[in-house]
């Protein structure tokens, strides 16, 4: 018993037995109806106050609420926090809270044998289970209580005693119980009850019984786990040694929307975000509705081609102009990001991937659109791709991709996926006067004015907003004359025309930093080389294999085209290279083409993110020829 | 905002409007004089040339851009009227056009046309119509008449064609005009009503394509015929034409009817007096006046005022700003549970 631990809730009796853990990794599920995205984000909100890190990872029914009950109606929220630094949202949950039989069904095989299971008992009947095809209530099942540590809470009937007399109907009670499960989670890892608290006071700030309802649900449910006889134990995970600083914490599409703006800030441009709605991109469009105060317009355009199309029109005029969307939007987009692409217009498209081909996994994530990214369009029409590799990272990546567009006069594809978007974690707030400013130079002189002339260093063509005097001119999709962008059909010159704008694309490697290694900067056995969002697991899964005594080193991408100009070098070190990527090996492809190195991927597309035992042994068989 | 009105410099010219790119229409095209018409009304406009903007997608419409000496963008097929809004949403002191055929605005790009219409984003459409895709070399398109037989259509059009006021009045259009390619002092007024109207005007302007579809409005143009086969419209007065302007049009029921003042009891009282900020529907009745069997209605048949896509997001950026103050991202990234770790 750690008696130093404090229990800093209000009015605790003494604690039961503390333990102290480094870190759990923790999984709430339901039905989708059951509001476990709801309890996941509060109970990450409260361990991120109480000095975690931490990292989380919802994951979803593509149905907005499946027949209840029922398996596809299954919705999880993963967290993993720590008093070490957190990567990935973890790998199996320590501990599983499942509502329903059909929870525990779709979730029961990924708890780590010996772990915790809570349950809440009484939608284990008949018909739940019926839903679920357990042929008999699984919690009778002695193998099942042997082989985890089950606790058995009839959270629904808790939750109903608490209300009665609360004035709110069944349905609402019935709705409540996720506040219940919440507050026995935050009792047993000392969490904080306050910002919970708060966040109902605000969410239901029009309906005071509801808000009432909730916290006393919420409170029921932490005095449970402190005075019921159930659970004889509780958790401390000390706060995390991170930087010192401001954090908040932030979700990946919350990181684009606000990179979005810190990106129209730093250029001093007006802002505009043309978007069409589709999973799992649509919170960026939501979250930059709200801040007309940025002189920053969205328009919900009537198809994706109509919101890149606007985009480019608001490009046209001047405006820093985005895109979002996902693979199916992407391909949607594509004829048009051609015509940004030779009109030479700064435009940013976000790909936040999905699952493909077709509408394929709506809700779940995939790295397989990068040749999409890539080479998706008709003729030789390269641009820059880059790609975010975590939630916070979201921010830094999108403003790279503004300034890289703006100063290159080209559309730019950022790459993210579904984890990412989704998943939280906590972040340094940055200093907003440390971001270094995008510069963006219009052209006003009309003497010796050609459209497509160009600047020596970046070779992109001056950007002129109509309503300029003098420099009136047109622009368009048919070939152009080197020069003056007039109309040209000449063979020499469309060649020259396709050369050149490759070459202005190569020439953004100018601006990428020499790649850094994690592990031998000298060269060595293998080289893991990743990009987006596998950022977590390949670093974590090189820690385990190093610590483990392999020469095993890792660089983590952020562009993809072009690439760094210091790769081959890196990759000539090291005498086996290795490409994890939720595809079927796409940059793996890319490098093998590029730099007659005989890559092997280690590829994964389940709609799930690599696990890091998953890599560690996935690396291993590589490396020694054989399954361990 | 306003668009800014020339004060200060001498008036401009027609020529002031012309590119110095070599027209490429085929010789005997209806679009060169479009192209004069639009030159020639552009200086009367007062809108500074630096401010005027011309947006097309594809097809031989759809290069007009190339010949005006303004801002311009060739874009892609059909999609002109997306860029349009973006550009207009953003830079509201532009006046932007868009010139369009009936294969780019009602076939490809069919979806964004009705869109910007319902928006009443401000945007003057020009919509050439000839019934033909010319630039692919002579396909039915979707305003060529049912049987046409063409490149694709060797035994005959099998899909009923659209009309494009119909489309246009449908979608919530607050403007819908027509005008003909070789009406040039009329296809100039109605440009000019265009262009003076606050939200989405379309303007279909019926055009011959004398390679793939010659003679296509024959029956509406032909110097024998066009007395009694146009009707023009004028808000406020009776609808009345013929060389004579003995001819009228009389509503019965749903349906308008040709009667000839004067014959069988009709008078001039019986005669629909035109109005163009009436209910859609009767814009509606009068567009399903076709040929060939029929007289053509041209000029406006609906001008109505509703607001302006631009001026309500203008609007909400003011009150919004006014409001929250202006957006701090330093601000904003602390917006919420945030916590310090020392």
């Amino acid at each position: 018993m750690d008696t130093q631990s404090q229990n800093t809730n209000q009015g605790a009796p003494p604690p039961k037995q503390l333990q102290e853990i480094q870190g759990v990794t923790i999984r709430f599920c339901g039905d989708s109806g059951d509001g476990m995205q709801l309890t996941g984000s509060e109970f990450t909100r409260a361990s991120a106050i109480a000095g975690n890190d931490l990292q989380t990872f919802p994951d979803y029914p593509a149905e907005i609420r499946a027949p209840a009950g029922t398996l596809p109606g299954v919705s999880g929220f993963q967290i993993q926090f720590s008093a070490q630094p957190v990567y990935t949202p973890g790998d199996q949950p320590d501990v599983l809270v499942a509502m329903n039989p059909a929870a525990l069904k779709t979730n029961l095989p990924d708890l780590v044998p010996g772990g915790m299971l809570i349950v809440n008992t009484s939608a284990f009947n008949e018909n739940n289970l019926t839903k679920a095809g357990y042929p008999s209530n699984p919690l009778q099942d002695q193998a099942l209580l042997t082989k985890y540590k089950v606790f058995q809470v009839d959270i629904s009937k808790l939750t109903e005693k608490a209300l009665e007399g609360s004035g709110l109907n069944a349905k609402e009670v019935g709705r409540s119980k996720n506040m219940f499960a919440l507050g026995m989670m935050l009792w047993m890892y000392g969490r904080p009850t306050d910002p919970t608290r708060r966040f109902i006071k605000e969410k239901f700030s029009k309906k005071a019984e509801i808000a009432a309802g909730n916290d006393k649900a919420l409170m029921a449910g932490y005095h449970f786990g402190e005075t019921a006889e159930i659970f004889g134990f509780t958790y401390q995970v000390k706060r995390a040694a991170i930087t010192p600083g401001t954090y908040r914490n932030v979700t990946g599409n919350e990181g684009l929307a606000l990179g979005i703006l810190a990106s129209t800030q730093l250029s001093g441009l007006k802002g505009f975000l043309g978007s069409y709605p589709i999973t799992p991109a649509s919170d960026v469009l939501h979250e930059l509705s709200k801040h007309k105060n940025f002189n920053f317009s969205t328009f919900q355009a009537e198809d994706e081609i109509a919101a890149i199309g606007s985009a480019i029109g608001a490009s046209f005029g001047g405006s820093l102009a985005y895109t979002t969307s996902s693979g199916p939007g992407i391909a949607l987009k594509q004829e048009a990001i051609g015509l940004a692409l030779t009109a030479e217009l700064p435009v940013v498209i976000i790909n936040i991937q999905r699952g493909g081909p077709s509408t394929g996994l709506p809700t779940k994530t995939e790295q397989a659109d990068l040749l999409q990214a890539i080479c998706g369009r008709n003729g030789e029409a390269p641009l820059p791709v880059l790609a975010a590799n975590s939630p916070s990272d979201c921010f830094d990546a999108v403003i790279e991709a503004s300034r890289t567009a703006v100063r290159y006069m080209t559309p730019v594809i950022l790459l993210t996926d579904g984890y990412i978007a989704n998943g939280q974690e906590p972040w340094l707030i940055p200093d907003a006067k440390s971001l270094k400013g995008i510069e963006v130079k219009f052209r006003t002189d009309p003497a010796g004015y050609q459209v497509y002339a160009r600047d020596p260093q970046t070779m992109a063509r001056a950007w002129v907003r109509p309503g300029t005097p003098g420099l009136e001119h047109r622009i368009g999709g048919l070939e152009k004359d080197q020069l003056t962008g007039n109309v040209s059909y000449d063979p020499l010159n469309h060649e020259q025309m396709v050369h050149t704008r490759a070459e202005k694309v190569a020439k953004v490697a100018q601006d990428i930093p020499p790649t850094s290694i994690y592990g031998d900067e000298k060269g060595g056995d293998t080289l893991i080389v990743g990009w987006g969002s596998t950022y977590g697991a390949i670093l974590q899964a090189t820690e385990r294999l190093r610590f483990k005594g392999r020469s095993v080193s890792a660089v983590h991408l952020r562009w993809l085209n072009p690439l760094p100009p210091d790769l081959g070098d890196v990759i000539k070190r090291f005498k086996r290279v290795l490409v994890p990527e939720m595809n079927l090996g796409q940059l793996c492809m890319l490098l093998r083409a590029k730099y007659l190195v005989d890559a092997k991927g280690i590829n994964k597309v389940q709609g799930k993110p690599f696990k890091v035992s998953e890599l560690v042994a996935r690396i291993e068989e590589q490396i020694d020829g054989h399954r361990n | 905002m306003a668009i800014a009105i020339e004060k200060d410099k001498p008036l401009l010219t027609r020529k002031d409007f012309q590119s110095d790119q070599e027209v490429r229409w085929c010789p005997g095209c209806g679009d060169y004089s479009i192209l004069a018409q639009v030159q020639k009304v552009m200086p009367e406009l007062g809108v500074k040339r630096e401010n005027v903007v011309f947006i097309s997608g594809i097809g031989c419409s759809s290069r007009f851009p190339y010949y005006m000496n303004t801002y311009g963008f060739h874009t892609i097929h059909g999609r002109a009227p997306t860029i349009a809004s973006g550009l207009k949403l953003t830079r509201p002191d532009l006046q932007i056009w868009v010139v369009t055929g009936d294969g780019d605005g009602l076939s490809i790009g069919g979806n964004h046309l009705i869109h910007a219409l319902r928006r009443n984003v401000d945007l003057k459409i020009l919509l050439f119509n000839n019934r033909i895709y010319g630039l692919t070399k002579g396909q039915y398109s979707p305003t060529s008449e049912l049987g046409k037989r063409a490149k694709s259509t060797p035994y005959g059009s099998i899909d009923a064609p659209f009309n494009p006021l119909h489309v246009a009045l449908g979608a919530g259009a607050t403007f819908v005009a027509r005008a003909i390619d070789v009406e040039p002092v009329h296809l100039q007024q109605v440009i000019h009503r265009a262009a003076q109207h606050k939200g989405s005007a379309f303007v279909e302007i019926l055009q011959n394509c004398n390679v793939f579809n010659d003679l296509a409005w024959e029956g509406v143009t032909g110097k024998a015929v066009k007395d009694d086969m146009q009707i023009k419209l004028e808000h406020g007065k009776p609808v009345l034409f013929g060389k004579d302007k003995k001819k009228g049009v009389r509503l019965n029921g749903f349906h308008p009817e040709i009667v000839t003042v004067g014959q069988n009891g009709v008078e001039e009282k019986d005669i629909l007096v035109w109005n163009e900020k009436a209910d859609p529907a009767l814009a509606f009745m009068i567009a399903q006046l076709e040929p060939p069997t029929m007289p053509t209605p041209v000029g406006v048949l609906r001008a109505v005022d509703r607001p302006v896509h631009h001026e309500m997001e203008v609007k909400q950026l003011e009150e919004v700003t006014s409001k929250k103050g202006t957006g701090s991202i330093e601000k904003l990234l602390h917006d919420g549970d945030t916590w310090n770790v020392s």
